[in-house]
């Protein structure tokens, strides 16, 4: 019978070092409190019916005593485990960004390369992988015990979850945010590969519509492609070149064109109005699901490469969009 | 204590007959009597429920339940023992009969209100024992959105309903302990006189009012999402379900307070009693329980370290999740403490204050696992959790709940239970316990999550030795229930004070009278304090010789 899962992320010793810290703090106390507990019940037991014990009434040195000592071993405990937790929620900048969608009941992931899978993530070794994740329904939460790390999977947002897988092998996926009736069916796998495999695995063609091809084919079936002009002459900004960079928005501020703000954009379009252009995109909330979003989304970054081109001649006259 | 005590001719119980006499009483003793019949029944409802689920999870693959009726199960287990029994258990019955009798008071403050509150209790328990028996309730007890108000198929609307009702019931109390402690104290009975048990229930009172009426609006604003459409929290309408949980948690997570705090005040009466020795370090203790109301407000977020929440807010909220651990460390530390030097047996309610200690120090300390984001971030949502709070909820609060029950049981009916036989469930109810939940820190640690109606088949060797706890349990339960109805009737004649204790309450006859005092008492003694109290019968002074690891008192008062 094991106490500890595998250690398999690059997190994963850090958690059970902290865990064993605390254990062996916590034993200390529970240990030395049980035994002077049961001393006293020894040594002061009852001798005869009417005896009664001494007259005392504290002791403010003791109680300075042991308010200080467990407060400065909290503040250990806390300190230790926040670095930790920084660490956790920030993901390194070379990460292997995967899409996760979680639904009632499963998973659906898609690497980089647009590959698809359901209930099983493929992923290399010793490589950081970042998991962008985001909801169709409920509240659904990605959690690897080998890995110690989980995160909530939360509708209306991108949660970030990243870890460093370390051992090869296949672990198990769990949904630990209750989710409906068949919340603990919502499982799978997680298999780490070594790098060639890793390869070999992603090049095998499945069959997978590529995602960028399916944005493209939305892009025109949205209508999108009718005011966001390549050439930057439309009602709304061109989006060649936008992903990852700022874009300066008509308050004077600017944003990071990451997942989220595309995400907002396509689905709140007013909350951020990108500057010199008009508020007039419509909402495509309830229009479109996760995954298609996903998939402008690829197809947004797949503009990346083009040159940006100047704002068009006539937005600032002409009725504009956003972007 | 050579005569043999005798059963008072008039008392509360006797004054008046009949179903009316009851239902339409005003006497806190009495009403506190109408609690304990009717949360005793929702602790066996939820007790049902808890079988179920460790009847069910013998096996990986889920072979007794449905994946819903599951679900069902460990929602209503939970919704029944939270807000139906844990949260009014100690203060709606101890609390109602005693602290009138501890500050020497005829009666609460606002005797009506005392029995509305019983019946809002009873029209919002009625409505989720209604929503259970039609529908069902399957979101957990958490309610977290938009499961709960866009995608259950369950009754959450009338169990919604319900709950919200019955928080009036828990702010009603509250603000009648509140005024009751605060104008009808006794002549010579000042604040530092008080027992430990009021003090508790003052820093619970005040959690009551101030916590629960933001859960009453968090549910009504579920209760509107789901029955109305408007989007709080549903993000398809441009509502945030991360919203409902802060609001929800800043209501719940200090409830969990108002269900330990009561207890530590009953163990905070046991201790002195059975040790006979003034409680070690009264005024830290005091002041422990009012930082542990304060504090457990500042503590919420502790619950959604892994929502996404902004990583700067997760580090303010675990550190003081750390802080609230401290008070609630001095108080084990000066419980201890008392018994260096004391006078000690073994009765009954000796043996659920030794069970709490150690249930408790477990429960606290594993806590500091779950505040602390590190660890967190791999045993949140796991069993590692349902462990530690059945550790709190469970090894804490019930065996509070039962300590009490035991020690002021011969003050409530004028009988003694079986001495013998209490002994004994106490010690099947402490192993059962410890064999039920244990196992499952191993099977957070090991990461099986919360909630799973199937698991993979590792995990079952501790879900066995659990269930096998569990069943264990349940005798431990039953015994009391069994034995205690058999004394108030047929037990031995108890007398005003049979342990003897300090407090006022044991003053009075047992049962006392329904105008609790005769005269109203004048109080010139100290909390807790066996030597100056010839009234008692005791040797004085003690008989142990001096030493024993205590320093005398100095520093304060």
């Amino acid at each position: 019978m094991p106490f500890f899962p595998d250690e398999a992320s690059s997190i994963a010793p850090h958690v059970d070092a902290l865990f064993t810290f605390i254990l062996l703090t916590c034993l200390f106390f529970a240990v030395m409190v049980t035994l002077l507990a049961i001393y006293a019940a020894f040594r002061y037991r009852r001798s005869s019916p009417n005896e009664v014990g001494d007259d005392v009434e504290g002791n403010t040195l003791l109680e300075i005593g042991w308010t200080t000592i467990p407060l400065v071993l909290a503040i250990g405990m806390f300190a230790w485990g926040a670095v930790i937790y920084v660490n956790f929620r920030t993901a390194p900048k070379d990460s292997l960004n995967i899409y996760v969608i979680g639904k009632q009941w499963m998973w659906k992931l898609q690497q980089p390369n647009g590959k698809r899978e359901i209930n099983e993530l493929h992923i290399p070794v010793n490589r950081n992988v970042k998991l962008i994740m985001g909801s169709e329904d409920v509240i659904h939460n990605f959690y690897v015990p080998s890995f110690r790390v989980k995160m909530d999977v939360v509708p209306g947002r991108y949660n970030t979850l990243w870890f460093r897988p370390t051992k090869v092998g296949r672990y198990r996926l769990y949904c630990s945010q209750y989710c409906g009736t068949n919340h603990a069916e919502m499982t799978g796998w997680v298999t780490v590969m070594e790098p060639s495999d890793y390869a070999a695995w992603l090049s095998d063609e499945t069959g997978d519509v590529n995602p960028v091809s399916a944005g493209e084919k939305l892009f025109t079936q949205l209508a999108c492609v009718t005011c966001h002009l390549s050439n930057g002459t439309g009602r709304a900004p061109s989006l060649n070149g936008v992903y990852g960079g700022r874009v300066p928005l008509a308050d004077g501020t600017t944003v990071i064109a990451d997942d989220a703000y595309i995400r907002e954009s396509i689905l709140q379009p007013k909350a951020k109005i990108v500057a010199g252009y008009q508020p007039v995109m419509p909402t495509f909330q309830g229009l479109v699901t996760e995954e298609q979003i996903l998939s402008l989304t690829a197809y947004i970054k797949s503009l990346q490469s083009q040159p940006v081109p100047a704002k068009g001649a006539g937005v600032l006259t002409a009725p504009a969009g956003k972007k | 204590m050579a005569v043999t005590p005798k059963f008072p001719e008039k008392h509360y119980l006797n004054q008046t007959y009949g179903i009316r006499s009851w239902l339409l009483t005003t006497d806190h003793k009495r009403i506190a009597l109408l609690y304990l019949v009717s949360v005793t029944f929702f602790f066996f409802v939820g007790g049902f429920f808890a079988m179920m689920i460790r009847l069910h999870l013998l096996t990986p693959d889920g072979y007794l339940l449905s994946a819903d009726t599951y679900n069902k199960m460990f929602t209503m287990h939970g919704v029944a023992m939270i807000f139906f029994f844990l949260i009014p258990s100690i203060p709606a019955i101890f609390g109602n009969f005693l602290i009138p009798l501890m500050i020497g008071a005829k009666d609460l403050a606002f005797p009506k209100i005392n029995l509305l509150s019983w019946y809002i209790y009873i029209v919002g328990g009625s409505l989720t024992l209604y929503a259970m028996v039609t529908g069902g309730l399957d979101t957990g007890w958490t309610f977290y959105t938009p499961l709960s108000t866009v995608y259950s198929n369950s009754a959450v609307a009338p169990a919604v309903v319900g709950i919200f009702i019955t928080g009036f019931s828990s702010i009603l109390t509250g603000l009648n302990f509140l005024v009751t402690v605060h104008t009808m104290r006794a002549p010579g009975m000042t604040w530092f006189r008080l027992p430990l048990f009021v003090w508790a229930h003052y820093a619970t009172s005040v959690v009551m009012i101030l916590g629960t009426p933001v859960v009453a609006i968090t549910l009504a604003l579920a209760g509107m999402e789901r029955l109305f459409g408007l989007g709080f929290f549903n993000p398809a309408m441009g509502g945030d379900p991360i919203l409902f949980q802060h609001l929800f948690w800043f209501y719940s997570h200090p409830a969990v307070y108002i269900m330990i705090l009561p207890a530590m005040g009953v163990i905070s009466e046991l201790i002195p009693t059975f040790a006979r020795k003034k409680l070690f370090g009264y005024h830290f203790v005091a002041a422990a329980s009012l930082a542990i109301a304060v504090i457990g407000f500042l503590v919420w977020t502790h619950h959604m370290f892994l929502t996404g929440q902004s990583t700067y807010a997760a580090l303010a909220f675990s550190f003081l999740t750390f802080l609230v651990a401290i008070p609630s460390a001095v108080k084990t530390f000066n419980w201890t403490a008392t018994l260096f030097g004391g006078s000690i047996s073994f009765d009954t309610p000796m043996l659920y204050a030794f069970g709490f200690l150690g249930l408790f120090l477990i429960g606290g300390l594993t806590g500091l696992f779950l505040g602390c984001l590190g660890t967190d971030i791999h045993i949140h949502d796991t069993y590692f959790v349902v462990a530690h709070f059945h550790y709190i909820m469970v090894g804490g609060a019930v065996m509070g709940y039962l300590g009490g029950m035991h020690f002021w049981w011969p003050k409530i009916t004028g009988r003694m239970y079986p001495e013998w036989l209490a002994r004994i469930a106490a010690f099947i109810l402490f192993v059962g316990f410890n064999l039920t939940f244990f196992p499952q820190f191993v099977l957070g640690y090991l990461g099986m999550p919360r909630r799973y109606h199937v698991y993979p088949p590792e995990f079952q060797v501790y879900n066995v030795m659990s269930t096998a706890g569990a069943s264990i349990l349940a005798v431990g339960y039953l015994l009391p229930m069994i034995y205690l109805t058999w004394a108030a009737f047929y037990g031995k004649v108890a007398g005003d004070n049979p342990w003897p204790a300090t407090g006022l309450e044991w003053k009075t006859p047992s049962p006392p009278p329904t105008e609790n005092f005769e005269v109203t008492p004048v109080v010139t003694w100290e909390a807790y304090d066996f030597h100056n109290r010839p009234d008692l019968g005791l040797d004085e002074p003690t008989g142990h010789p001096a030493g024993g690891g205590v320093v005398p008192a100095h520093g304060h008062d």
